[in-house]
């Protein structure tokens, strides 16, 4: 073991010292060597590296200056969680509260039966530990934040494990909650799923935290593998402390013929930075990719998204779009590559920004990198307000400008939500976003 | 009949295209030249050039504060391509002339010298269309004439070493106004060792009806040519303004780093025209922009088929109300070569409008880069920017990348942008080749097709000569 090296540089670590790296490993039960092994070069990896830089070009237009890693701690073991009812009848829920497993409910009788797993990621590196080692943040960080990636590696304590074997479709999605508690609180979440051949199964994650003052730092991350005609519903919902620096990164792997809808609705935190990265493994997979923003206050929402397409036959699909209030700043930077073989691709990325304040910024990178011909890729960005003419029809019929603008702004992100199969959860995105808006807290 | 997607993926095939269309250019004389530089690059090179300009002690300064601004940025390699580290200073030539001053009649110029233009047909163009007429030769104006109706208007059209010399305080107020030595790394290498290119000045009301044209040739190795043209277009004036370039094929690469300001005062147009063309050993690295007062509108049209590397965002800094910017922009790039251009738009008043359109043509292995900036900062108002970016991909193996950045400010403003890829449709061709054409023919109609409604913006004998290249180009790109 190395445990005498130089002294880090306060900057570079903050908080996350070699000792209190030490400290983590001590507190968790013994792990398999493979991953002790990964967890102790994310270390000197996070530690080696510097952190994001204002010229980084994958941290163009980011607020980098926010990116401070001091003052945080291991949080306490919690008590008790934040009443977290998302309005939809679930097959599974697991809720964790500072990383730590809090409470684990297998709501529907049949899921055992039938094969799949719905465990944290402690208990599966014990009884599943090959499909975790091929899995667990097995991609490579490819869009800027290999730093706090390697930091997530490296403090991660617990987390999601959903397996679905083989043919097995799981109709009621898994429920995932991940609270962070308390000031200075430090969280590294994680979800992992992997759905077998034929598979089916919808997950929804939702963070959050008790109060918005509380000052946080949540590095989380998932891992999306869907194997051969496999498909996979992801719904993240993240509503961290307003006070919180959030970075959550995404790798989603999409094998023959199978399919991934991810969509994302970012709500919360100070700061946060969300990495989305598809691959488009084999003919016939698809990635759809959706994300809603409501970004008020002087919050920053910076999404970094990669579409890549490495073989031919493949498709993928991807709509962000942000509603922007007050002093609030988002940044979309997404880049479609296709591969020199992967003929036929079918490509698609639209970023639409509807700014509701004078003061408001949006920023938008939509990228391509194309290397082969017979393809059909386009993209497009739009920023603008709310169509007038739209506004005053509604104004016209008694509706005052402020619930015109609402009305609008939902119709803004219906087009979003539409793009869900499942109903019910339709409507309680919807009710979530709604409170959001309105400014009130909080109806989950 | 063979198809399109068996054809090009025969990347073995040496590519036939490759440098057809630089025939017209590739071509050297020996020129004794006066005066040289020597090699690399120091302040001895810059005092030198100064001297032999007999230019005043501010423009030295100018010049080495320039020099010590190059020296200190880094290579922008952070997000441009690592072959600009293959550029080797040292190896460069910064100043090579025959003499400073410009003749004004064709017979007056050096047989060498006049031999190469007459080649690539200058005076024939300048007594058929043209109102101006300034050729540059490696480092400095062969040739400089206007026509003597244009003159008598007041329009100035001289070269930088003259414009300073003769008019400093007209041309000294907007100097470097627009691009900042410190603009980036090659707007400080220009700005520390400028030499030829245009000086125009169009006083009010004045509208130029005939294009004002300058044709810059590298005929030297390893030489870099570092032209610097400022055009002033006074309040309601007019003036198009063409440049053309070329140089034959060297076995070493050769720099050409211009920069080029526009200032369009109230009310006045200014259209920038650029068909370049330079050997695919060239690395054109040029900045462009323009400053386009209230109701004033700057419009680039850009149209890049040499070079190795060509690294051009033309810009416009829309500074008035009601500006208006424009950037058509039309890229080719063949086996070899990096056509990174794209467009800036800068808003900085209310109701300014921009449009970007930009169509580009990847052949064989070439690559194909848009690169672009939208910004519209806070508290503006009715600003409006519309992007549209068409790549369209010849061969498998082609490539094409989409890099733009968008910035907007505030809820009263809007902008639009929209890219696509394709390829030739095999219907097309099918169609076309049922009626005759043959695979190349048909190729050549749907690529001009694809860029018929840019091409058509081009004054008629650019827009010809424009339609020659592609059918050239695209000649044997299948099959």
């Amino acid at each position: 073991m190395t445990t005498t090296t130089a002294p880090l540089p306060p900057g570079t670590v903050g908080a996350f010292t070699r000792a209190a790296f030490e400290a983590h490993l001590a507190s968790l039960p013994p792990l398999p060597e493979w991953w002790l092994a990964r967890k102790r070069a994310a270390f000197e990896h996070f530690a080696a590296l510097p952190l994001p830089v204002r010229n980084d070009e994958a941290w163009r237009f980011s607020n980098v200056s926010g990116l401070t890693l001091d003052g945080f701690a291991p949080p306490a073991t919690a008590r008790a969680v934040p009443f977290a009812s998302i309005g939809i009848r679930k097959a599974a829920r697991l809720i964790f509260a500072n990383g730590r497993l809090f409470s684990r409910e297998i709501l529907d009788s049949n899921l055992e039966r039938r094969g799949v797993v719905v465990d944290t990621i402690q208990n599966a590196l014990r009884e599943h530990g090959d499909l975790v080692r091929d899995h667990l943040l097995a991609q490579p960080a490819r869009l800027g934040s290999d730093k706090f990636s390697a930091l997530h590696q490296a403090f991660l304590v617990d987390g999601a494990f959903v397996y679905a074997p083989r043919g097995v479709e799981v109709e009621l999605p898994i429920g995932i909650f991940s609270f962070a508690l308390g000031d200075q609180a430090a969280t590294f979440p994680h979800t992992l799923v992997v759905a077998d051949e034929g598979a089916r199964v919808t997950v929804i994650d939702y963070f959050g935290s008790q109060d918005d003052t509380e000052r946080q730092l949540a590095i989380g991350a998932n891992d999306l593998y869907a194997g051969h005609g496999a498909r996979i519903t992801y719904v993240g919902k993240q509503d961290w402390s307003h006070q919180a620096l959030a970075l959550q990164s995404n790798s989603t792997v999409v094998r023959r013929d199978a399919c991934v809808q991810s969509l994302n609705v970012h709500l919360g935190a100070r700061q946060a930075r969300h990495e989305s990265h598809s691959q488009l493994q084999a003919p016939g997979a698809i990635s759809e990719m959706l994300s809603l923003t409501v970004a008020r206050g002087d919050q920053e929402f910076d999404q970094r998204t990669l579409q890549i397409h490495q073989a031919p036959h493949t498709r993928s699909d991807l709509l962000y779009k942000n509603a922007l209030l007050q002093r609030a700043r988002t940044i979309f930077s997404g880049l479609i590559v296709v591969d020199p073989d992967a003929q036929k691709t079918d490509a698609y990325q639209s970023n639409r920004n509807l700014m509701l304040s004078d003061e408001a910024e949006a920023n938008s990178l939509p990228g391509l990198e194309i290397q082969a011909n017979d393809v059909r890729c386009t993209h497009g960005a739009t920023t603008s307000r709310i169509d007038s003419e739209q506004e005053f029809y509604l104004q016209a019929r008694g509706i005052t400008k402020r619930a015109a603008d609402e009305l609008l702004t939902f119709g803004f992100f219906e087009e979003v939500l539409n793009r869900l199969s499942q109903d019910d959860l339709h409507t309680a995105l919807r009710t979530l976003i709604q409170s959001k808006f309105s400014g009130e807290k909080v109806i989950r | 009949m063979k198809s399109l997607t068996d054809s090009g993926s025969a990347a073995t095939v040496e590519n036939p295209i490759a440098g057809i269309d630089q025939t017209k250019g590739d071509f050297t004389y020996d020129v004794a030249y006066e005066f040289d530089a020597g090699t690399g690059l120091s302040e001895r090179t810059i005092d030198y050039i100064s001297s032999v300009k007999k230019e005043a002690d501010w423009i030295r300064a100018f010049r080495r504060q320039a020099l010590q601004v190059f020296q200190s940025k880094p290579m922008p390699t952070h997000w441009a391509t690592r072959d600009l580290e293959n550029i080797d200073f040292d190896r460069i030539r910064y100043y090579l002339a025959s003499g400073q001053k410009p003749k004004r009649t064709w017979d007056e110029v050096p047989e060498d010298i006049k031999r190469t233009f007459e080649r690539l047909g200058i005076p024939e163009q300048e007594r058929k269309f043209l109102a101006g007429v300034e050729a540059q030769f490696d480092s400095e104006a062969a040739y400089s004439n206007i026509k003597e109706i244009v003159a008598k208007q007041g329009v100035i059209f001289v070269n930088s070493t003259e414009g300073l010399r003769e008019h400093p305080d007209l041309f000294r107020r907007w100097f470097g106004k627009v691009i900042p030595t410190g603009d980036n790394k090659f707007s400080a290498l220009n700005s520390a060792v400028f030499s030829g290119g245009s000086f125009i000045y169009v006083p009010p009301g004045v509208k130029v009806a005939q294009p004002l044209q300058a044709y810059f040739r590298i005929n030297a190795e390893n030489f870099g040519q570092f032209e610097r043209t400022l055009i002033i277009a006074d309040e309601g004036s007019e003036v198009t303004y063409m440049e053309g370039c070329t140089a034959p094929k060297f076995s070493t690469a050769t720099l050409h780093s211009a920069v080029v300001e526009l200032v369009a005062l109230k009310g006045a147009k200014i259209q920038y025209i650029t068909v370049q063309n330079w050997a695919n050993n060239v690395f054109n690295l040029v900045t462009k922009r323009g400053l386009a007062h209230a109701e004033a509108e700057i419009k680039w049209i850009d149209c890049n088929i040499g070079s190795r590397l060509t690294m051009k965002y033309p810009g416009v800094v829309l500074k008035g109300r009601k500006a208006r910017g424009e950037v058509i922009s039309i890229a080719l790039a063949n086996d070899g070569q990096h056509q990174d251009t794209g467009a800036k738009m800068i808003h900085a008043a209310d109701e300014t409008t921009s449009n970007v359109v930009s169509k580009s043509i990847s052949v064989g292995q070439g690559r194909a880069t848009y690169r672009g900036q939208v910004h519209i900062p806070k508290r503006l108002r009715g600003c409006r920017n519309n992007t549209e970016c068409d790549a369209l991909l010849i061969n498998t193996n082609s490539r094409t990348d989409t890099y733009p950045a968008i910035t907007v400010r505030g809820d009263r403003n809007s902008i639009q942008h929209e890219a696509s890829v394709s390829k030739v449709s095999e219907d097309m061709i099918f169609y076309m080749q049922q009626r005759g054409l043959s695979e190349g023919q048909a190729m050549s109609l749907a690529v001009n097709g694809f860029i018929n409604d840019l091409a058509r913006q081009f004054p008629m004998e650019y827009s010809v000569e424009l339609k020659r290249l592609i059918d050239l180009e695209m000649e044997g790109s299948v099959g």
